[in-house]
């Protein structure tokens, strides 16, 4: 008890500090006083109302993907589901031009993921672990590209994808949305072989392995979590893009992505707004992303912890 | 938006300069070691370094050179330089002006809700309580949501007859069931509802952010302050906000960044609405209609902005450090 243990038949306060530290210990006993109940609930209220600001828009999103528009466009809203259907998520899935964009964009996603993923790893083991002149101004490059917008080269690499007779193809968005991704990549697992210690790979060396087995066998396998987490934070970027989808292709075509084709979701006719159906394409959309992310939340938190603490 | 704001934070200058101090174990590139490092390393970084230059150095060093021509596809007229004519006549299209207006009123509007709010949803995840996980969870929820699809969910949640939102106001009598009103089409309140589905994305990014800066304070802190009778509300202003500085100066600076160029909440919402228009939106205008040369001078303007807070932000940041 912190009572007894501060108590002056037992040992002598000598300070006045230490007698604060005492009365603090005795004020703390009183928790049920009016004001600290009051402080709680409070406490509570707010997390709740974080809880509910934050979950609410996509919660409402289901609910309206799976209530009948019979029941949908009816005053005043219910908050619960009233009636349930799949209707919506079955005519999503059955339009043509919807399924096509999800494919395009796994497509283009995961081909740009994987090439950065590639490219990156092996640049960013040498800026991270070799010495060579140069490596400064190349991270330097590199920092300042993670930084810059897309909308500033918009206008060039229009040109370039026309010249290239790319226009309107899944490769044109490869290419480009490397500008963003791989500059990323380098960044993030430079730090990352950065911070693993020395002695990895000299005692590989000291066995006689080159570098680059050195790299293969030792820490490519230990930087598969740093590689995991790169690769969905470039995988969402990539999924989520949405400016250069839309300039470089043809927004009601074939070769467009997920997000330019939930964009332009209308109805059958010009007046028809479907709100449903919006909600459930928008679902389908986010689920893949949610899930990624909530497996690996607790390295992502902690990899946003790394980057804000060392800034 | 190219790169993910939520993909940014890994990303600090201090770690750069970390990045190219030498560990000491080079042993000089006159070395046979040495020599034999510097070749692999530049081979290895090669292929990188040609992508970027190519997709990102190449046509950022072309839109500067494009916004002194006419360039424009599909067009028989030769292309020409024409000086400084299109940023001219940019700064003579009012439209344009009332895009930077735009642009920076979402900026300074949003950036400052988003730091105010993330500090109270840091403030309340780095207090102990149970189901603490969860709710970190759940707050993750918006910043995984692509920004196309929250433009598409708020704007259900706006809609004027069947909006969840007016339907609330409604029923708390805020509102006449008779004349609802039209958050997106209003001109008034457009921009505010931009703003509203921006703040309700990046909270996470900025709470996060904050909440690792507020974890590096050592506890004792708050004892001594305790002890000396030190209330919350001074303790925050005194400890808490000195201390959490450079974390919050990171994720102000990487937010204005990103709310200085905003494009897609913006043209999914509201397209090409005079109401709303952002730079960037008046840019990708330009070039969609394929009228290069113009549409570069306000990509260029973009650049500069975003290139010179980005300078403050580094230059600040060498400050924090000694």
């Amino acid at each position: 008890m912190a009572a007894t243990e501060a108590s002056p038949t037992q040992r002598i306060v000598t300070s006045r500090d230490e007698l604060n530290q005492i009365a603090s210990r005795y004020r703390k006993k009183s928790k049920h006083s009016f004001g600290s109940v009051t402080r709680k609930m409070l406490f509570w209220l707010l997390i709740a109302i974080i809880v509910i600001y934050s979950l609410f828009p996509f919660y409402w999103a289901i609910v309206s993907s799976l209530t009948p528009d019979s029941l949908l466009y009816k005053t005043p809203v219910k908050f619960w589901p009233q009636a349930f259907t799949w209707d919506h998520y079955s005519q999503v899935l059955r339009d043509g031009g919807f399924l096509r964009a999800l494919l395009n964009s796994t497509i283009v996603s995961t081909v740009t993921v994987l090439l950065a993923l590639f490219f990156g790893t092996v640049g960013a083991y040498a800026l991270g672990r070799l010495h060579f002149r140069g490596r400064t101004i190349i991270l330097y490059l590199i920092l300042s590209m993670t930084m810059f917008p897309a909308v500033a080269i918009i206008g060039s690499l229009f040109i370039f994808v026309r010249q290239l007779h790319l226009y309107n193809t899944l490769i044109a968005l490869i290419i480009t949305y490397l500008s963003f991704s791989l500059p990323f990549t380098v960044w993030v697992l430079t730090n990352f072989f950065k911070a693993m210690p020395d002695e990895l790979e000299q005692a590989a060396m000291v066995d006689g392995a080159t570098p680059l087995r050195a790299l293969w066998q030792i820490l490519l396998p230990m930087a598969v979590p740093g590689l995991v987490t790169t690769g969905l934070l470039a995988f969402i970027a990539a999924w989520s893009e949405f400016l250069y989808a839309l300039t470089f292709t043809i927004p009601g075509g074939n070769n467009t992505t997920v997000q330019v084709a939930i964009a332009n979701f209308s109805g059958r006719t010009q007046f028809e707004q479907p709100f449903a159906l919006k909600m459930a394409a928008a679902v389908v959309v986010t689920i893949p992303l949610l899930v990624g992310v909530l497996l690996v939340q607790r390295r992502i938190v902690s990899g946003l912890t790394a980057g804000a603490i060392k800034g | 938006m190219a790169l993910q704001p939520e993909a940014q934070p890994l990303v600090t200058s201090q770690a750069a300069v970390s990045a190219t101090k030498s560990k000491g174990r080079w042993a000089g590139p006159d070395s046979a070691i040495g020599r034999q490092q510097e070749r692999l390393g530049w081979m290895l970084v090669v292929p990188s370094v040609l992508i970027v230059l190519l997709v990102a150095v190449y046509p950022l060093i072309r839109t500067f050179y494009l916004s002194f021509t006419n360039e424009r596809l599909g067009s028989v007229r030769p292309t020409r330089w024409v000086g400084w004519d299109n940023y001219t006549r940019l700064f003579d299209d009012s439209l344009f002006r009332h895009s930077m207006i735009n642009t920076i009123e979402f900026t300074v509007i949003s950036v400052a809700i988003e730091t105010v709010l993330g500090m109270v949803v840091a403030l309340v995840i780095h207090s102990e309580f149970k189901g603490r996980g969860m709710v970190r969870t759940a707050i993750l929820v918006p910043w995984a949501v692509p920004t196309v699809v929250s433009a598409l969910l708020w704007q259900w949640m706006f809609n004027d007859f069947f909006g969840v939102i007016n339907s609330i106001l409604i029923r708390l009598h805020l509102m006449s069931a008779s004349h609802p009103k039209s958050w997106t089409a209003d001109p008034s309140t457009a921009l505010g509802a931009v703003v509203a589905v921006d703040v309700w994305k990046t909270i996470p990014f900025m709470a996060l952010l904050l909440l690792a800066g507020l974890q590096v304070i050592p506890s004792d802190v708050y004892e001594a302050a305790r002890v000396d009778g030190a209330s919350k509300w001074y303790q925050f202003w005194t400890i808490t906000l000195p201390l959490v500085r450079p974390a919050l100066l990171v994720a102000l600076i990487f937010r204005t960044l990103d709310a200085f160029r905003i494009f897609d909440l913006i043209y999914v919402m509201m397209k090409y609405s005079p109401a709303t228009m952002s730079i960037a939106v008046y840019t990708q205008q330009q070039i969609g209609n394929q009228r290069i040369g113009f549409g570069s001078a306000p990509a260029v303007i973009i650049f500069l902005c975003v290139g010179f807070l980005a300078f403050i932000y580094t230059r600040l940041i060498k400050v924090e450090e000694v």
